[in-house]
């Protein structure tokens, strides 16, 4: 298992679809085995600095995709965002830690945070999973169908600016909040941007969860 | 404190270059500026008696001069003062000022809050509110009332300083340039967590010392303290390191934080001195400052001293840090504005 990024790759695209306003799957034929939960290194060009995004594709399926969205003010998703299947872009291959496995989970995410957890479920993990999605809008929960598909009532939505029937109104720590009996035994994943993942990481160490099963994922 | 007008302040040379090519004024203008900026104690452009009146004109409709008085002073019983700054955007930071013997140092931050989300940092539970400028970080030294006296900086406050890199870059160059606070980049010390391209970057275009905030050898729990391992391996960081030559006046040291029960054992030792091989540094050890929930604890002080001798016994040179300013939460990892930021 790779943990660390290789040098990058060009790469060919397969796949460019905008999922949701300004929510993009990139993706390329799969050339590497990888663990569901890892990571590519992915950029324009060789010379600007590439950035890290999760796979969100599973670990047998014939592309490599990750889930992106456009940073107005960033380099890289808006020149991303202009590419057509047949562009090219250059990739690392797949590394990092934070690795899924069967065992009984909580995964958490909020927002794009959710592709890791999307790339678990497609490579057969997921039985014993309770995932959590936090958004702030209701166009914003990527892959909802299959994922309540998938999960059924395992799968737990969030939303902190619009209600809708059978979304939990509010933030994902408001929801974590208010659940009782988080096992201690019990692996918790968190995905997301800082504010979210710090809070949630304090939240489960006080309510007893050890944070040697807390696995948290940044995105910076 | 939001401004349409862009601060002066925290400019480098070439950028007051092109500033004064888009007004027309003459080249030589630009290291006037400068000179007002960094070298003569004003805080307003109307004091740059050497420029036309045009020039200062055309200053005053676009700029401010861009200094930010602290709004709040602490001063602990061991004489470190900690101060807070308003941003430009109207939110916070704080800076440590810390006296020790003949030396005052400056520790400044280069963040509004952190993204970061370590698990023994106050910074980190307020999650992150914005970059500073490299004017609202030199700010920090040039407008607290020891300015003058500060002897060392370094990039230790809140934030990671390599992931607001132009701004720290910027900010390191206006203070060693010729032309702005001509300090010598050895008095300065930017401490990172390790994100590889600025690690990078940073060793290629800056002389500062630096410091890499380390904290276990092992991979699994230094993920567990630092969601930064994920993505920029220690293994790695490392490996870049020992690329680098550091026997010569540059310094690398490697900032660890003793948590007892966890990273104190002579496992750890083994390891790290095992990692650190080859590579001409130093290693501070720090006293953990707890904070609010957390589930760490600080180890004892007959285990911090035999983790220290145990280093300095296979030769690499270990310091315990001494705790300032503690009673106004001004040590290290305590910096927080988190009660200010919804205001």
């Amino acid at each position: 298992m790779n943990t660390q990024p290789t040098e990058l790759i060009k790469e060919t695209l397969t796949r460019h679809d905008e999922i949701s306003p300004g929510v993009f799957v990139i993706g390329f034929a799969r050339q590497h085995d990888f663990t569901p939960g890892q990571a590519i290194k992915l950029g324009i060009d060789e010379i600007n600095a590439p950035r890290i995004y999760s796979i969100c594709s599973g670990n047998q399926d014939e592309e490599l995709c990750v889930l992106y969205n456009i940073k107005e003010d960033g380099f890289l998703t808006p020149r991303l965002s202009k590419l057509k299947v047949g562009d090219s872009v250059f990739a690392s291959a797949p590394y990092g830690t934070f690795l899924g496995t069967d065992e009984p989970a909580w995964w958490i995410a909020t927002g794009t945070g959710i592709a890791p957890f999307r790339s678990m479920l497609h490579s057969g993990l997921g039985q014993h999973a309770m995932l959590v999605h936090g958004v702030r809008h209701l166009n914003q929960f990527y892959f909802e169908d299959e994922l309540r598909g998938d999960l059924g009532k395992n799968y737990h939505r969030c939303c902190s600016a619009e209600s809708a029937e059978g979304i939990h109104y509010g933030r994902v720590t408001a929801f974590l909040e208010a659940q009782n009996g988080f096992s201690k035994d019990w692996k918790y994943y968190i995905c997301g941007q800082a504010t979210m993942a710090v809070e949630t990481r304090d939240l489960l160490i006080s309510k007893g969860i050890p944070f040697g099963n807390i696995i948290t994922e940044i995105y910076f | 404190m939001t401004s349409e007008k862009v601060p002066l302040f925290g400019k480098t040379l070439s950028e007051l270059q092109e500033l004064v090519a888009e007004y027309k004024l003459p080249r030589f203008t630009a290291k006037q500026i400068a000179d007002w900026l960094y070298k003569k104690d004003i805080s307003s452009i109307d004091e740059m008696s050497n420029l036309s009146k045009k020039a200062r004109e055309l200053l005053n409709a676009n700029h401010t001069f861009g200094l930010i008085d602290p709004t709040e002073t602490k001063v602990s019983t061991d004489g470190t003062k900690k101060y807070l700054f308003p941003t430009e955007t109207g939110k916070f930071i704080e800076t440590a000022m810390i006296p020790f013997k003949d030396r005052k140092t400056v520790c400044v931050s280069s963040q509004v809050g952190c993204k970061m989300g370590c698990l023994f940092c106050m910074t980190g539970k307020q999650g992150f509110q914005g970059q500073l400028t490299a004017g609202e970080i030199v700010n920090q030294i040039r407008n607290i009332p020891e300015h003058e006296e500060v002897t060392n900086i370094v990039y230790m406050g809140m934030g990671e300083p390599f992931d607001n890199l132009d701004e720290v870059l910027k900010s390191v160059e206006v203070l060693t340039s010729e032309w702005g606070f001509a300090m010598s980049p050895r008095r300065i010390t930017v401490s990172s967590i390790g994100i590889i391209p600025g690690l990078i970057r940073f060793l290629n275009e800056c002389e500062a010392h630096l410091a890499i905030s380390l904290h276990t050898p092992f991979h699994e729990e230094r993920q567990q303290l630092m969601p930064v391992q994920i993505a920029y391996p220690l293994d790695q960081i490392i490996e870049h390191i020992k690329e680098w030559d550091f026997s010569g006046q540059r310094r690398v040291s490697f900032e660890y934080i003793v948590f007892g029960g966890l990273n104190d054992t002579p496992e750890h030792v083994k390891t790290l001195i095992k990692m650190l091989r080859g590579i001409k540094c130093r290693v501070n050890l720090i006293r953990f400052h707890p904070i609010p929930g957390t589930p760490l604890q600080g180890t004892d002080e007959e285990t911090l001293q035999e983790f220290k001798d145990a280093l300095n016994k296979k030769g690499i040179l270990t310091t315990i840090r001494a705790s300032r300013g503690l009673d106004i939460y001004a040590a290290c990892g305590l910096l927080s504005t988190k009660a200010l930021v919804n205001n």
